[in-house]
């Protein structure tokens, strides 16, 4: 165990941040080395909300397992459930039927930009600035109404099953996506007004937390951590699923590699977002929302691994089978581990004030990251 | 010049501000943007979309009749251990043995209303109901037992 605080040889002082504090967003512990304010080293500790989820899986059978991956990164609880079925169905050969696969894409899209607005709000707090908190609350509550009204949840939504979704849209579903895009569309400038034009917040973010391309790469940064540094990874791009190939977006990239640039990633996406929902909501085709599977699956023997691009960046589902109904092993690659890796890199240096900018931008969700 | 750039970035810098401030004070002045509920004074006019996974329960019709037949397929599908199926042996009039449940023990202190017991039930016994108030003091009132006492399977229900 580290020193807890105290003054050490060099003049350097030991602070900790967390794991109860509000910058972290959860449980996170930063154990910081300082000299006046200057951060010398930070030390991630990680393990306070540790609940074995991998092991977990193991118990359950394929059809259980799912529902657990939500409490991962809760967030994108919606994009990691898409990850488990979809590694199933590669095992079990399943065809999805196309109705459930354009389901699913406009239901992660929505729950990337979900994910963005409660970033965006998050961030600009943690920055000092508490009204933009509740107008990108605004939008999310849109958002959340129509996970509700089709899923049943507002976060975490159990929608996937291996060969399809639970159940068949609502029937108001296309009308409220389409009200959610006007409305979306039309309060979008409040953001750039109130957040990223305001001088005080570019002056903390432009030159902060600068992470070159070579780093962003040898420390396994994906997303738009990554993205802002511009190393083009969206999984969506270079290895596409579902129905991804036959869309029309732009992966966003900037080569800032600050926390600005990171910011800016996130705000484009929202509407890279909204362009691939538009394209689908209308074209919803026909025909059953899931594919015919036995009671009982059983992957065979073997092992599968499905990435996919959540809000956060890569998450891949490694999947052993010994031929049984419960998996063998079950491993996940979350993005947050990755991305916080890189923390002591790019805060070494800086101010401690910083830091917050840092951490918001990187956008660490702590259960993600323990899993 | 350099004092020109200055008076410049001085000028862009407070007009950024009041450009923020602008929205701040439209919101301030209009009430009617206003999204936000007072909950709990709002539970007469809260709206639950019928889907809302609040808790499961069992329907009975008048006769105290439900459509649980019994073959624990919510017990298996459950992840948790939520339901633990009772069975007894009811005596048909022909003098045969029949299968019939007893008890369902629903705990939702474990559950996670993941809703697949719903879609595993293949006579659509249980559903979701649209309560979220679930706050008890004593731990014991969270584990329910779902079909009404003295209640027995709808006829045609196999």
């Amino acid at each position: 165990m580290v020193e807890t605080i105290g003054n050490t040889a060099e003049g350097n002082m030991i602070i900790n941040v967390g794991p109860q504090h509000p910058a972290t967003h959860g449980v996170l512990h930063l154990v910081i080395t300082i000299n006046g304010e200057t951060i010398q080293k930070v030390e991630p500790h990680l393990g306070y909300i540790h609940r074995s989820i991998e092991k977990m899986c193991e118990s359950l059978t394929y059809r259980q397992f799912i529902y657990v991956t939500s409490r991962m990164d809760y967030l994108s609880a919606h994009i990691n459930n898409h990850a488990c079925a979809l590694c199933v169905e590669k095992g079990l050969q399943i065809e999805v039927p196309t109705r459930a696969q354009y389901i699913r894409v406009i239901m992660d899209e929505l729950t990337r930009i979900a994910s963005h607005e409660l970033w965006w709000g998050a961030m600009a707090m943690d920055l000092g600035a508490f009204t933009p908190f509740f107008h990108a609350f605004r939008e999310r509550e849109s958002i959340n109404d129509i996970m509700e009204e089709t899923c049943g949840a507002r976060l975490t939504m159990n929608y996937m099953v291996p060969g399809g979704v639970m159940q068949d849209i609502h029937p108001d579903f296309q009308r409220k996506v389409k009200a959610f895009i006007q409305q979306f569309k039309s309060k979008f400038s409040e953001y750039n007004e109130m957040v990223t034009g305001n001088i005080i917040f570019q002056n903390r973010m432009k030159q902060v937390g600068v992470l070159s391309a070579e780093d962003a790469i040898s420390y396994g940064c994906s997303g738009p951590a990554a993205r802002g540094s511009g190393v083009s990874c969206d999984i969506r791009k270079i290895y596409p699923y579902e129905i991804y190939n036959t869309l029309e977006f732009e992966e966003v990239l900037e080569t800032g590699g600050d926390s600005f640039a990171r910011y800016m990633v996130r705000l484009n996406e929202m509407h890279q977002s909204i362009k691939i929902i538009e394209q689908l909501i209308d074209n919803i085709p026909e025909g059953d929302f899931q594919a015919k599977t036995k009671a009982v699956l059983k992957l065979p023997k073997g092992e599968f691994y499905q990435r996919v691009e959540t809000a956060r960046g890569e998450l891949g589902v490694y999947i052993v089978s010994e031929g049984g109904t419960t998996p063998y092993r079950i491993k996940f690659r979350s993005p947050g581990f990755s991305n916080l890796s890189v923390l002591d890199h790019i805060a070494r240096g800086s101010k401690l004030g910083d830091l917050v900018a840092m951490m918001g931008t990187l956008d660490l969700v702590i259960p993600d990251i323990d899993r | 010049m350099f004092l020109k750039e200055y008076i410049k970035e001085v000028y862009s810098a407070v007009k950024s501000l009041l450009v923020g401030m602008r929205r701040t004070g439209y919101y301030f002045t209009h009430h009617k943007e206003i999204i936000t509920q007072q909950y709990p004074d709002n539970r007469a006019t809260l709206h639950l979309p019928e889907r809302f996974k609040g808790e499961v329960v069992m329907p009975h019709d008048n006769n105290n009749e439900h459509r649980c037949t019994g073959c624990t397929a919510c017990e298996l599908a459950c992840p948790n251990g939520t339901i633990k199926v009772v069975t007894k042996f009811d005596v048909t009039p022909e003098g045969k043995k029949k299968k019939a449940v007893d008890k369902l023990v629903y705990h939702l202190e474990l559950c996670t209303m993941c809703n697949l017991c719903v879609e595993a039930c293949p006579s659509d016994a249980i559903k979701m109901a649209q309560t979220f108030e679930h706050s008890v003091y004593d731990r014991n009132m969270l584990t329910k037992i779902l079909n009404n006492p003295g209640s027995k399977i709808m006829e045609g229900v196999e």
